[in-house]
């Protein structure tokens, strides 16, 4: 039978054929949904991990302990995953390890562009990349044998248009794979100095092997064409330049790293010019200069963003290729004749309890150190309070570092603001350096009760496990209290005045303090607003603008201010701060 | 090259995963090669988004690029404009008649751009649908989505039958009544 799935949901069901017992993972764009659809199986244990340093941990336990095991994470994951990952590759495993990880090209929810590849290499792990869902299904059973048959853990990467994009996949059964004997054995899982000097040797040969590997495997393949023009490309890339030169001689990797020698020099061989296509980074094409092949990569295509057909097939164009052979469709659009498209950035949500954070910490004009969430997006107009957005976690560190570098009166003008699933993930830690080193930070934590961004996934705060079973919930004030901060509170954000005046006390004191703002996301089925919409009274608004600048998209100005009764969520947040008591709940104002 | 590419294109929100997956859906079971790319994350916060459907006898690139959409199905007039560039020479506009500022607008930093109904059809076939006010005939505002994949299957040559079908499997079942009913409604409308 053939579904038609996302490349995430191809990865879960491919990891379910392939026997695997223990998933851990944490969210985080374009990665989620592995996860999601792993845990829909009631044979395989799934949770959600505080951060993706400890879902690989968790993930390297069970293989070690005879389970196939996986773990997964969006490209900036694999950062904080990065040690368990450098070691585990010494280990080697029991049961298979393989670790997903989705990169973003392009940046559609991302805060870089950064290209997991190099992890494969830098660790000495093989890497395989598939191009749609039957290869995203095929090469996760693939890499647990791989990584069974070489003692290795295998990274699969995956990228935002093949983990999100539908294709057909052909269904199979879960095979049934035994969880292996566990033996104690120092030599290979105790990583100290001795042990792990006999490991970096068996690493070596490991990798010899798995060249091999990849010069015979059907996971990359050549097709011969027209032999003028030779591409080499792998994942998204392949497609892209399929469409743009359908005709050419490709090989196509699926096995990204190690890269195969001798098949890329024969393939060389049999074209007569030879481009490398891949998105991000010149890892590929790297690779093929230090074979002392003549190849043309980056120095034509774009070393940013996304790939497309058009810009491929322009490309090839400007390279002298034949127009015969290329797809030039998109010469023939005919563009809208309008002055300017106005943009439409993402906006936080009607509703959204964010809103009135933003709006105190605008008002008093404070420097904002932010995190990675849907509160990023208070950055923008007409919001804009956020000063710096690095990574997670880093809201609370950094303001840390603000007030060493500029002094206590800075600290006396500035916030943090992390949301609850990031805290968890790794803002507590900087709360511990604040408090450990006489900091005197006020950290605001965005509690919206759930991980917002990333779709609504449950986290130790939230009292429910992945497949929505109660759970221990994970006290915050009670866990900022215990790392030594006295002044802990917690507050709602859209009592705008008491928020305020909460803000205002906090960032005076001269000792660490956390303010808990407390509100679940507006989109919560659990939360889900009930209340009538606003509207405004238009004989008694005087257009004063001050409710636009919550920069909610349910409020419109037209000719004259409006609320869009569909979009409204109710939240009242507009009523508040409106200085002629002009908006008011919808059944009043009928 | 002869297979058919289709941008749903909207505000996030809106609900053009469901009708994208409704799409997918009818073109396999009626025996096609298909893809579907979707926008999940940030740029899903009420922001422009795209979803790409294309089938035909094999497919390779999930997305609809410059001059290979046969349709743009439109949620939001504005995002009908912004995406209609990528249309083929007879490509087809379908779009919803709603505006839905965007917060620049709202702000005054730029302009809804003005007679967009008259931009669209210099480029192409247009179709202007009326599909708020007929998704709230039939019982709820939020059917725009469904409405106008009314509309869309009208013109494309898959049975009837099977999309009601595969809406019935797809939709949660409360709404099932609603959705059959704007189905209806969008697919009487041209």
């Amino acid at each position: 039978m053939k579904k038609l799935l996302l490349g995430n949901e191809a990865v879960a069901q491919g990891a379910y054929e392939a026997g695997v017992r223990v998933v851990s993972a944490y969210p985080g764009t374009p990665s989620t949904e592995i996860t999601e659809n792993v845990a829909r199986f009631d044979e395989i244990y799934t949770e959600w991990a505080p951060n993706e340093k400890v879902a690989l941990e968790v993930a390297v336990g069970a293989a070690i302990a005879g389970a196939r095991a996986m773990a997964c994470m969006k490209h900036v994951g694999l950062n904080v995953a990065a040690d368990p990952l450098f070691t585990s590759s010494y280990t080697g495993i029991n049961g298979g390890l393989v670790i997903v990880v989705a990169d973003d090209p392009g940046m559609h929810s991302s805060q870089n562009e950064q290209d997991s590849r190099y992890y494969g290499r830098a660790a000495h792990i093989p890497v395989l990349e598939p191009s749609d869902s039957q290869e995203a299904k095929d090469f996760t059973k693939l890499a647990f044998e791989i990584s069974e048959k070489y003692d290795t853990p295998v990274i699969l990467r995956m990228a935002t248009r093949i983990s999100h994009s539908r294709s057909l996949v052909e269904i199979g059964q879960r095979s049934d794979v035994h969880l292996k004997d566990y033996t104690k054995d120092i030599g290979k899982y105790v990583m100290m100095p001795a042990m792990a000097r006999r490991r970096r040797n068996i690493l070596v040969e490991r990798e010899k092997s798995l060249k091999q590997y990849s010069e015979e495997a059907e996971l990359n393949r050549i097709e011969y064409n027209d032999r003028s023009i030779g591409i080499i490309a792998a994942g998204g890339a392949y497609n892209y330049a399929k469409e743009a030169v359908p005709g050419a001689s490709f090989l196509k990797l699926g096995m990204v790293y190690p890269l195969p020698e001798k098949l890329i020099k024969s393939f060389a061989r049999e074209v007569e010019r030879l481009f490398v296509i891949e998105e991000l980074e010149t890892f590929i094409e790297d690779y093929v200069r230090t074979l002392g092949l003549d190849v043309i990569g980056k120095e034509l295509f774009p070393k940013t963003g996304e790939l497309s057909y058009e810009v491929i097939a322009s490309k090839l164009k400007e390279a002298g290729i034949n127009k015969e052979v290329l797809n030039l469709s998109f010469e023939n659009c005919k563009a809208p004749n309008v002055n300017e498209i106005p943009l439409r950035p993402p906006a936080l949500c009607p509703g959204c309890p964010h809103r009135g954070v933003y709006y105190v910490l605008k008002k008093l004009n404070l420097t904002v150190t932010g995190d990675i969430g849907c509160y990023t997006l208070g950055a923008l107009p007409p919001l804009s309070s956020m000063d710096t957005c690095i990574c997670m976690g880093a809201s609370v560190s950094s303001a840390h570092g603000l007030e060493k570098a500029r002094g206590k009166e800075f600290a006396r003008k500035t916030v943090a603001v992390i949301g609850d699933s990031t805290f968890i993930h790794s803002g507590i830690t900087g709360l511990i350096d604040v408090v450990y080193n006489n900091g005197t930070s006020t950290v605001i934590i965005l509690d919206n009760s759930t991980t917002g961004m990333t779709g609504h996934q449950e986290h130790p705060a939230t009292g429910y496990d992945i497949k929505g079973r109660p759970a221990n919930k994970l006290n915050m004030e009670k866990l900022c209290e215990a790392v030594g901060v006295k002044r802990v509170r917690v507050e709602d954000p859209f009592e705008i005045k008491k928020f305020q005046k909460a803000v205002q006390e906090e960032i005076s004191a001269d000792e660490p303090s956390v303010i808990i703002a407390r509100r679940p996301c507006a989109l919560l089925k659990r939360v889900k607003s009930k209340n009538k919409p606003y509207c405004v009274n238009t004989e008694t608004c005087i257009e004063c603008g001050l409710c636009l600048e919550l920069g909610c998209p349910a409020i419109t100005n037209r000719s004259l201010i409006s609320i869009d009764e569909t979009m409204c969520n109710g939240c009242g947040l507009c009523a508040d701060v409106c200085p002629t008591n002009s908006i008011t709940r919808g059944d009043i104002c009928d | 090259m002869t297979d058919t590419g289709i941008l749903i294109v909207g505000v996030g929100g809106q609900g053009t995963l469901l009708s994208s997956r409704i799409l997918g859906e009818v073109a396999l079971r009626s025996g096609m090669d298909v893809k579907v790319s979707e926008v999940h994350g940030m740029a899903q916060r009420g922001g422009s988004v795209v979803t790409h459907v294309r089938f035909g006898k094999k497919v390779y690139c999930p997305l609809v690029g410059a001059g290979q959409a046969d349709y743009v199905l439109a949620f939001e007039k504005l995002e009908a404009l912004r995406w209609a560039g990528y249309l083929k020479k007879d490509g087809v506009i379908i779009s919803n008649n709603q505006e839905i500022p965007p917060i620049p607008v709202t702000l005054g930093h730029q302009k809804y751009p003005e007679n967009i109904r008259e931009s669209l059809e210099k480029i192409a076939t247009t179709y202007m649908v009326d599909a708020g006010r007929i998704a709230s005939d039939c019982g709820s505002a939020k059917a725009v989505n469904v409405v106008l994949l009314g509309v869309l299957a009208r013109k494309l040559n898959f049975e009837k039958e099977l999309w009601t079908k595969v809406i019935e499997e797809t939709v949660p079942p409360k709404t099932i009544e609603i959705n059959i009913k704007a189905f209806n409604k969008g697919y009487g409308v041209v």
